[in-house]
């Protein structure tokens, strides 16, 4: 639960008051706050950029040279289907009513926005524009998905999978979560996306990898990361883009929203710094690649606690989100020899529920939080409840998906295609002319 | 006439070339290449905490043609500003040449080598 969910029970409040009490235009003149609106248009554009360019740039640095306008394709791709599904239907599963359902899915309600117009309100928000601003929601968390499959999987496979996944996994969690589902009304708290984003995208990352298998040379072979500047640049466009993501999540323009801000900017901070110290202790060399990933790792992790937590939260979110996701990338690919190859899980999903569970503690009134009504034990355990609901549900239906894919429209490019590249032999594109 | 075909370390180059310009008459051509040489053991990077196999050292490959009176001028300053003093400073091999033709004129042989100022004064 979040503000989402307030402001979702608000709009269906002020959508009936304003067909039956009130024309709607004067309505919406008293309702709407233009600060606040102005804020999450720009929120809007932020999270947009996380994905274009940002991801996509984080993703394709840390590929062969072969494979980066593969990986590119993959992120504006799913941006533009994204897009769409969530029009058609996305957006209805997860902001809809449900009616009898409405605990576990939205309606069809709202699918192609039906009864959205110009002065539908959502909150203080015109609806179009929290509809847009979880849109791209719903573009960066199939993309995130993306790091775990690169360099050797089927393009049109890649188009089905996070289609249908956006439809069964995503739109459904969103709705138990921010739309008033089952998970809203036990209590469990998500700001940004620890769960919705991070964690459904990490656990989804884990099985399709377990059922694509690995790169052939993974993991004594592999060329490196062939340009690290671009995933510098991208990594740093995901951090100004947090900024909506977080911030934009207090769906207002006020002291929640700077908050957010803040916690976000220290946690990021504290993460690339842990990363940093751990390499350099570790390898002797404090690696830029690895900084940069501390940088997401602690803003995956401030993602859900984000708007609960005062700044001490958001250091802390950072300083235990780096060192966590630090080790787990360790043993997801060393240990587990799982080719995770861009460390989705162990990054995103591992530093997500983290900070969903560190929400427990650190949103307490004396830790600088919001406050929590029944105590840290009781959240904790709502916490726990909700990650491995989310964690479970993410892995089964992602395992369905890409079994029936797999038959239908197959999984893996040959080893031939994935030893040339898949730029070539899957976009008959090369990323460098030189 | 001898072909010199020299690998160098990349960032001893430049004061290899700098040192090369002084010479009279030379000219060179260099390419950026990849290769091994007897080092003990390959090279590794690591990104993430994964450790990388470099198979092959970036190195510059420096080519000219002299004729014999230049030719160990030449290899000294490769030598002397080339080393490193460490394992894989590089090598200089130096083959037989056969001909050397100039473009613009089309003369061959020494007067394909020489600038004609230079060529005076050898016949």
């Amino acid at each position: 639960m979040n503000k989402f969910f307030y402001i979702k029970s608000l709009s269906l409040t002020t959508i009936v008051l304003s067909t039956v009490f009130v024309p709607r235009a004067v309505f919406a003149a008293d309702g709407l706050d233009s600060g606040d609106t102005a804020w999450l248009i720009v929120s809007t554009a932020l999270v947009l950029m996380m994905t274009l360019p940002g991801l996509a740039l984080f993703y394709g640095g840390l590929v062969r040279s072969v494979n980066v306008i593969s990986v590119l394709m993959h992120c504006y791709a799913i941006a533009c289907i994204s897009s769409i599904l969530w029009f058609v239907l996305g957006y209805s599963l997860a902001f809809g009513d449900g009616g009898s359902l409405n605990s576990v899915i939205g309606g069809f309600d709202k699918a192609f926005l039906a009864g959205v117009s110009f002065d539908t309100l959502a909150g203080t928000i015109p609806e179009t524009v929290f509809f847009m601003f979880q849109m791209t929601f719903a573009i960066i968390t199939p993309a995130l998905i993306v790091g775990a499959y690169v360099e050797r999987i089927k393009f049109v496979h890649v188009i089905w999978f996070s289609g249908i996944w956006l439809l069964v996994v995503y739109a459904p969690v969103t709705h138990w979560i921010w739309g008033g589902g089952f998970l809203a009304t036990l209590g469990v708290f998500d700001f940004a996306g620890g769960l919705v984003v991070h964690a459904t995208a990490g656990a989804s990352s884990l099985v399709i990898v377990a059922l694509l298998g690995k790169r052939k040379k993974f993991p004594d072979d592999l060329p490196p990361p062939h340009n690290p500047g671009l995933t510098v640049i991208g990594a740093s466009l995901l951090w100004v883009g947090w900024f909506g993501f977080n911030a934009g999540s207090a769906v207002a323009s006020d002291g929640a929203a700077g908050m957010a801000m803040v916690v976000t900017h220290i946690s990021a901070a504290t993460g690339s710094l842990v990363w940093l110290f751990l390499e350099w202790w570790q390898f002797k060399k404090p690696s830029l690649i690895g900084t940069v990933t501390g940088t997401i790792a602690g803003l995956a992790t401030v993602t859900p606690a984000s708007g609960f937590i005062g700044p001490i939260g958001g250091f802390v979110c950072g300083l235990l989100g780096g060192i966590i996701c630090y080790y787990a990338v360790n043993i997801i690919r060393e240990k587990m020899k799982l080719d995770d190859s861009l460390d989705v899980f162990a990054v995103h999903g591992v530093g997500g529920i983290t900070g969903t569970l560190l929400i427990a503690v650190f949103a307490s009134a004396s830790l600088g939080g919001v406050g929590l009504e029944d105590g840290m034990f009781a959240q904790l355990i709502r916490q726990v409840a909700g990650t491995v609901v989310v964690v479970i549900w993410s892995a089964i239906i992602t395992y369905l998906i890409v079994v029936a894919l797999r038959a239908v429209v197959g999984l893996r490019e040959s080893e031939k295609a994935e030893a040339e590249g898949l730029d070539y032999t899957a976009h008959g594109e090369r990323s460098y002319n030189l | 006439m001898k072909a010199i075909v020299a690998v160098v370390k990349r960032h001893k180059v430049d004061d290899v070339i700098d040192e090369l310009r002084k010479v009279p008459v030379l000219g060179i051509t260099t390419w950026e290449v990849l290769g091994f040489g007897a080092e003990p053991k390959e090279d590794v990077e690591i990104y993430r905490g994964h450790e990388y196999r470099l198979r092959l050292k970036p190195m510059v490959l420096i080519m000219s043609a002299v004729t014999e009176e230049m030719l160990e001028g030449v290899m000294n300053i490769i030598r002397d500003y080339g080393n490193t003093g460490e394992i894989s400073a590089g090598k200089i091999f130096v083959l037989e040449l056969e001909d050397v033709m100039r473009i613009r004129t089309g003369e061959s042989g020494l007067a394909g080598l020489l600038r004609s100022e230079q060529k005076l004064e050898t016949s």
